[in-house]
């Protein structure tokens, strides 16, 4: 039984496979944008892969999110394995913490994102500071908090799909 | 009940435990971490992935470029007009110099070809646009749309028209990366214009630079510009780089702390020009028999 968070009484259709795989790639499309150095942009595609392992921990996980990182070094021109090494990470967590984080209401599922984001930060911060780069300021690690106010919008929209009932019936909870 | 050696097979099959996928997973990516930084292996996989990305990152780019196309059409009329008697006066300015560059050029040959000098070689130039700064808050680097098939190859000079901009650190076919001047692991050897000290200048990282390792007592004052001393056999020699804007001279320190400021619009965007690659002058033939150094192993860069 699929529920938005386990208090809730709404039950959801099963989560698609390729939904999930193309709402990760827009993830990362909208992380190729080139907003320069504008501190505060959210790391698009470390939320929707939290998201996803949160909320389908069998489906997505270490794997997806090393793959992507991949991807994500080349395209950001980073030290390869950083981006992969932060979300294999991010994903251990978080689909760890599945259980325990779905039991609460949105606003407080928010803060319990917040340290896996910054953590994954931190992460990619302590294999950049340990190869020799400069500290790009405190102000590097907004993008995880205004990732994490996102988190309200992104549940309805990643769970969207998964809200539609087949066939209209007053006498059924879906 | 699980007989000695055995154990019930799972009703659900998952794969490996998290944790172990976790340490495999982790040892992949230091494994990558260590190949790149360490052995530069994983060039042509960045390569092919970067050749697969380029599409996207075409459409990606192209909401940035409408906004700053929606912002240059709404730009005031009379601000351009302003630039373009600015830009006509500057020429006027300059035309002078200009006129009698193609002089000087022919009068510095055959007075070089008098002293027997090697004769200074120019460096084609290839005008490029700066797309976009990539978005690693780690480094500074720009991406510039010319790559490996408009001829362009790692280590070229990039200026533009105020001063040295940077270096080309990666080519791609079509686009390649600048590392500015001001990145953390960017040096480039200097003089100073007015007195020819030469000295090292590092990027200090927040768009600042730093000239380095030279004595408290050094003959430098706030306000020198520094050129390039072209020792390297990548800049052309004489080319702006930077201005000093402090020195902290503390005599606690061996060194003078001496920070400077980039003549050129590093941070800025626009037309760059990369200069083509400067084969460095041949060695004097030295008449003593040559003394064998055990080779090191340090890439050039």
């Amino acid at each position: 039984m699929i529920q938005p968070t386990h208090s809730s009484r709404r039950i959801l259709l099963p989560a698609r496979g390729w939904f999930i795989y193309l709402s990760l790639s827009l993830a990362l499309a909208l992380n190729l944008i080139p907003f320069g150095r504008l501190p505060g942009i959210p790391d698009w595609f470390a939320l929707t892969l939290a998201f996803w392992c949160i909320h389908q921990p069998l489906k997505i996980g270490m794997g997806t999110g090393f793959v992507f990182g991949l991807v994500m070094d080349v395209a950001n021109a980073s030290v390869m394995g950083q981006h992969a090494l932060a979300y294999v990470l991010l994903a251990f967590a978080a689909g760890g913490l599945s259980r325990r984080i779905l039991w609460f209401p949105l606003a407080q599922q928010a803060l319990q994102v917040l340290p896996l984001l910054l953590g994954t930060q931190l992460v990619m911060l302590l294999i950049r500071i340990g190869t020799g780069a400069e500290f790009p300021g405190v102000l590097y690690f907004l993008s995880s908090v205004v990732g994490v106010l996102l988190w309200h919008p992104l549940n309805y929209i990643l769970l969207l799909p998964q809200y539609r009932p087949v066939e209209r019936d007053e006498n059924r909870p879906i | 009940m699980s007989v000695a050696g055995h154990t019930p097979p799972p009703f659900f099959k998952r794969g490996p435990a998290p944790f172990a996928r976790l340490v495999f997973f982790i040892s992949l990516s230091l494994l990558l971490l260590v190949a790149d930084l360490r052995f530069h292996t994983l060039e042509p996989v960045r390569f092919a992935v970067a050749a697969l990305l380029w599409p996207l990152q075409q459409a990606v780019l192209l909401p940035v470029e409408g906004a700053g196309q929606a912002g240059n059409y709404f730009s005031q009329l009379g601000s351009l007009q302003r630039e373009n008697a600015d830009l006509r006066q500057r020429q006027l300015a300059q035309a002078n110099l200009l006129l009698r560059q193609a002089h000087l050029d022919e009068e510095n040959r055959r007075l070089r070809a008098l002293l027997d000098m090697q004769e200074r070689i120019d460096a084609p130039a290839r005008a490029a646009e700066i797309l976009y700064a990539a978005r690693d808050p780690f480094a500074r680097r720009v991406v510039i749309d010319r790559g490996i098939s408009h001829g362009l190859e790692t280590g070229q000079a990039v200026i533009d028209d105020l001063g040295v901009v940077g270096q080309v650190t990666r080519v791609f076919p079509l686009t390649s990366e600048v590392t500015l001047l001001t990145d953390k692991n960017q040096a480039i050897p200097v003089q100073v214009a007015r007195n020819g000290l030469r000295a090292v200048l590092a990027g200090a990282g927040s768009g600042a630079m730093e000239l380095k390792f030279l004595p408290a007592n050094a003959d430098v004052q706030p306000g020198d510009t520094l050129v390039t001393s072209g020792l390297d056999g990548i800049y052309i020699p004489g080319l702006p780089v930077a201005k000093v804007a402090s020195i902290d001279r503390d005599n606690s320190f061996a060194f003078a702390r001496i920070e400077c400021t980039p003549l050129a619009g590093v941070e800025r965007h626009g037309q760059v020009l990369v200069l083509g690659k400067r084969t460095p002058p041949p060695m004097p033939e030295e008449p003593v028999e040559e003394v064998r150094k055990p080779a090191k192993g340090r890439k050039p860069r």
